[in-house]
């Protein structure tokens, strides 16, 4: 795995103003992403896990400049990207693509998978009609579709082969980095092992990087090299995959990890079942937002936002109470 | 089916046609007309007028403006198959060319708002700052019933019916900008139009590859009911005397001129309400049909 | 895990579920059969298009006809067949002897009506309560289901809760009259997983509590490892294996059990472990299926398994599997 770094995020921000009232006066906001900070380094995937709310699409669509963000830095391959104007943006969109959640709705239903598959091609080369057509050939054999398939509308696919039909899209302009939002969610276990399989072969093929936002912690576990939580619009953790599940230090971490039930009638493991709902994004928590549902909480943790630190190599908590350290 | 023995025609070219042709009348338009029965009969009623406009010459027996004082108001007979009106015109011959104008009028006024229309919901759905201007521009203009805005602007320029026609069609443009927007919004929220952008694709061809075609549908049906709204929107300004100058024989100027004669010679009023009847409903059951067979999820229910 | 006193209340015989589409019948369920016991949990497993929602739907007759149809089978609640019942003698079996709840949360509840209204309308039309009897019945619900002050939950509206304390809600009016089944349908997986492991716990006191049975439908195997006894897998409206949870999981005999246990990402796998998949897809349900419905899909497949439909057999203990060639000492790869 290259040390290059592909993707910076610096203290990431995205709220969106709340407006009430005849004059549509400003009542607050919703923080969805609360200060993000990340990298990912050519070749490998990072999972962005967390539970609903939490910002981690938001956190995917402004990288991919579909939203604007409020505040922060992105910078790709050391150049500051997240001021420049959509014009601007555009020939990014060659390095970082997107395959999205659901494969129902984000394919054009009216249009020819082949269509759809070389849209981004041919948004950036000229091709000719036979070259453009032996492409797609090429990328369809990549994810493992017919070519007879070519020229069928979406609807004619299952659920896990439109998946496939995406990241034939995302693939198609060999990109460095391909934000994946959710993509197995919404298959069947079944399938789901396809497509992430299929996504592991092709980045020891091409080295491209993910960043493979999910809420299912089993999934993102085979496909991640680092991981980390997000807890309303804020990391929590962020290391390592083996060291992440080996050793929580978060005690967020730690109840998403019990939480996940296991497939094994036998299994008797420590359960912590979290109280209390995730709190909403427009009234949060003061101090670690965590603290209202933390089992550890104590009186410093209401009071202070915890940053987060690195407490051994490559291992990072927000957390005043770090454990298993 | 038999092969016409003409030598000037390539009988092999032919026979294949014909058997196409044959072909569709035998097995697609049963499986057709039982599927949407009453689109079916709408369609074909429409071709049946389309018919009477663009051979009204032929079908008409005499001059649909021939004066005849001495024959006038005579009901119904061998000679006159509607009767003749009140200055002796055969009304049979002149219900025959009115179908032109009914349906000139109701295809272009559906097919100008439909286009122009959509260029604007189309615009005013993408450019934010666009879209309360325009809006409020558009509930002005749908606040007039439509009959009053027509007549205020026939009453501005001389009667024709070039000008019948914008008079509708702007009366008829505020609701397809109204639809349109309603559908761009929407769309403009589907993954694929957000894929779209993240793979590249400039605004315009946005718009042109991924919303055009998937508003064309409940589009195409909201043209079918503009068609029939705008063929009985002329039929009430001829019939009050601002719509097409009483010149050109339509449907809602034959209604017109007898309507003080209807206790005596009823007939001179039936035969054009049937038609125009006939064709708006035509015209109705073709829309609902279209609606059912593009509308995705009806089709697709399990 | 609650215990069963292993009389059966429910069985269900060769139901057949049957779609009449413009494209052809589609074969929901396509003779099925398991049963109930009071008390005992039995989890129907399967992903999409298997037929299990449709099962639990048919069994309290709440499919659409048209296009829907219950074709044939009989569903024997305590010896009565549900398919002779009159509708009238439905909707009083409905919410009260066996309730449901359903996946969406944020669809099942009225958005119009308060909580309260919605919970006692249950307790109106089956136990005839007051206002202050069901006032007062509603609070305890609302108490059994741990929602933080009842007093005024009670006057809210849905849309005032989080997914979690709709869930509970839905689980607190299906259970208003005691029923004696309870119908959960995929009810977690819209849920995030800590509040997931919430409703879990809720529903495995509330069984302990109530001795309710429960067929729990779900696509999540692990979900099925927590709360159920019994387990019926079914693939493209048949079932082909039912087990107690045990045998199920530690010796699964149906290729396609086995091969759904080994696609699964778990969270106890090395971190670098390539899932096993099962190639191939569910097959179109629109076709009528010849032989075994998993044949094309299954590694062990022979001639006879496309040709004749495999019929369910006794491998001992109750493990019941429809296959030519089930696996032997199925183990986890």
């Amino acid at each position: 795995m290259s040390k290059t770094k592909l993707l910076e995020l610096k203290n990431l921000c995205k709220h969106y103003p709340i407006r009430k009232g005849i004059l549509s006066r400003i009542a607050g906001y919703v923080h969805a992403v609360d200060g993000v900070s990340f990298s990912i380094y050519e070749g490998e995937t990072l999972g962005l896990v967390g539970e609903s709310g939490c910002g981690k699409s938001t956190v995917g669509r402004t990288i991919l400049r579909l939203i604007d963000p409020s505040a922060g830095e992105i910078y790709w391959k050391g150049e500051r990207i997240d001021q420049l104007t959509r014009a601007q943006i555009r020939p990014y969109r060659k390095e970082i693509q997107a395959v999205f959640q659901d494969p129902y709705s984000s394919l054009n239903p009216r249009m020819r998978a082949a269509d759809i598959v070389s849209e981004p091609l041919r948004n950036f080369e000229k091709l000719s009609q036979a070259e453009g057509r032996e492409r797609v050939r090429e990328l369809f054999a990549l994810v493992g579709l017919r070519p007879d398939q070519m020229l069928r509308y979406p609807h004619e696919f299952s659920g896990g082969q439109r998946q496939r039909l995406g990241i034939a899209r995302a693939l198609s302009v060999k990109p460095k980095l391909i934000m994946c939002d959710e993509p197995v969610s919404a298959l069947d276990v079944s399938v789901q092992a396809q497509v992430i399989n299929l996504l592991g072969d092709l980045q020891k093929e091409f080295g491209v990087s993910y960043l493979f936002i999910a809420h299912d912690l089993a999934v993102v576990k085979h496909i991640s090299h680092r991981i980390a939580v997000m807890y309303l619009g804020r990391i929590v953790e962020l290391a390592e995959t083996a060291e992440l599940f080996n050793r929580p230090s978060h005690p967020y971490t730690e109840a998403l990890l019990s939480a996940v039930p296991i497939p094994d009638p036998k299994h008797q493991r420590k359960q912590i079942v979290l109280g209390g709902d995730v709190p909403s994004p427009i009234n949060r928590p003061s101090g670690c937002h965590f603290h209202t549902r933390c089992i550890y909480a104590q009186e410093r943790c209401k009071v202070e936002e915890p940053k987060l630190e690195e407490t051994s190599p490559g291992h990072f908590v927000a957390c005043h109470f770090k454990l298993n350290t | 089916m038999t092969i016409s023995k003409h030598s000037s025609l390539n009988s092999a070219d032919w026979s294949g046609k014909l058997f196409h042709v044959n072909h569709f009348f035998r097995t697609k338009l049963p499986a057709l007309f039982k599927r949407y029965p009453f689109a079916v009969i709408g369609a074909v009623t429409l071709i049946l007028m389309g018919f009477i406009a663009i051979f009204a010459p032929y079908l008409a027996t005499v001059d649909p403006q021939a004066v005849t004082p001495l024959n006038r108001l005579k009901p119904p007979s061998w000679d006159n198959w509607f009767g003749t009106d009140a200055l002796g015109r055969d009304v049979y011959s002149r219900v025959m060319y009115g179908a032109r104008v009914s349906l000139t009028v109701g295809l272009a006024v559906a097919i100008l708002s439909t286009v122009i229309g959509m260029a604007i919901g189309l615009v005013t759905g993408f450019v934010r700052w666009l879209d309360p201007i325009v809006m409020r521009i558009m509930d002005g203009l749908m606040s007039i019933p439509s009959i009053l805005l027509a007549i205020a602007l026939m009453a501005l320029t001389k009667a024709s019916i070039e000008n019948v026609i914008l008079a509708i069609t702007l009366a008829e443009i505020p609701r397809v900008v109204r639809l349109v927007r309603s559908l761009v919004l929407s769309l403009r929220e589907q993954p694929y139009v957000e894929a779209a952008t993240a793979s590249g694709t400039p605004l315009i061809k946005t718009l042109l590859r991924h919303i055009l075609p998937n508003i064309a549908a409940p589009l195409l049906v909201q043209a079918t009911y503009i068609c029939a709204s705008a063929m009985i929107t002329e039929a009430i300004l001829s019939f009050i005397g601002a719509g097409t100058p009483p010149n050109i024989p339509s449907w809602g100027n034959i209604m017109a001129e007898s309507r003080s004669l209807f206790q005596i010679a009823g007939y001179l009023i039936l035969f054009p309400s049937i038609f125009l009847s006939a064709t708006v409903l035509a015209v109705n059951y073709l829309g609902d049909g279209l609606r059912d067979a593009l509308d995705p999820r009806l089709s697709r229910r399990m | 895990m609650s215990q069963t006193t292993g009389k059966p209340i429910l069985e269900v015989e060769d139901l057949r579920t049957y779609f009449y589409t413009r494209d052809g019948v589609v074969r929901s369920v396509d003779g099925v059969s398991f049963s109930v016991s009071e008390g005992e949990t039995l989890a129907i497993v399967g992903e999409s298009g298997c037929g299990k929602s449709v099962t639990s739907l048919s069994i309290l007759r709440l499919i659409a006809s048209p296009p829907g149809k219950i074709v044939s089978g009989s569903i024997r609640f305590h010896g009565k067949d549900l398919l002779d019942f009159s509708d009238a003698e439905m909707r009083d079996i409905r919410g009260d002897k066996i309730s449901m709840i359903f996946q969406e949360p944020m669809t099942s509840l009225n958005p119009v009506l308060t909580i309260g209204r919605q919970i006692g309308e249950v307790l109106e039309l089956h136990r005839h309560c007051t206002k202050e009897e069901a006032r007062s019945r509603i609070l305890e619900l609302l108490k059994m289901v741990n929602i933080p002050e009842p007093e005024s939950r009670i006057d809210e509206y849905p849309h005032q809760l989080s997914g979690g304390m709709r869930q509970r809600i839905m689980i607190a009016m299906a259970l208003a009259c005691d029923p004696e089944i309870l119908i959960a349908d995929e009810p977690t997986t819209a849920l995030d997983v800590t509040i997931q492991a919430q409703i879990l716990n809720l529903m495995r006191e509330l069984r302990d509590r109530t001795r309710a049975a429960i067929i729990l439908i779900t696509h999540d195997l692990g979900v099925v490892a927590e709360m159920a006894q019994r387990v019926v897998v079914m693939y493209a409206g048949r079932k082909v294996e039912e087990a107690n949870v045990f045998d199920l999981f530690e010796k699964p005999m149906h290729p396609y059990t086995l091969g759904l246990l080994n696609s699964m990402p778990r969270l106890d796998d090395a971190a670098s472990k390539r899932l096993v998949e099962i190639p191939g897809m569910v097959p179109s349900m629109r076709a009528e299926i010849v032989g075994c419905a998993f044949a094309p899909r299954c590694s062990s497949a022979t001639e006879r398994c496309s040709q004749e439909s495999p019929v369910l057999q006794d491998h001992g203990n109750k493990h019941w599997v429809a296959c030519w060639n089930p696996v032997r000492h199925g183990a986890r790869v």
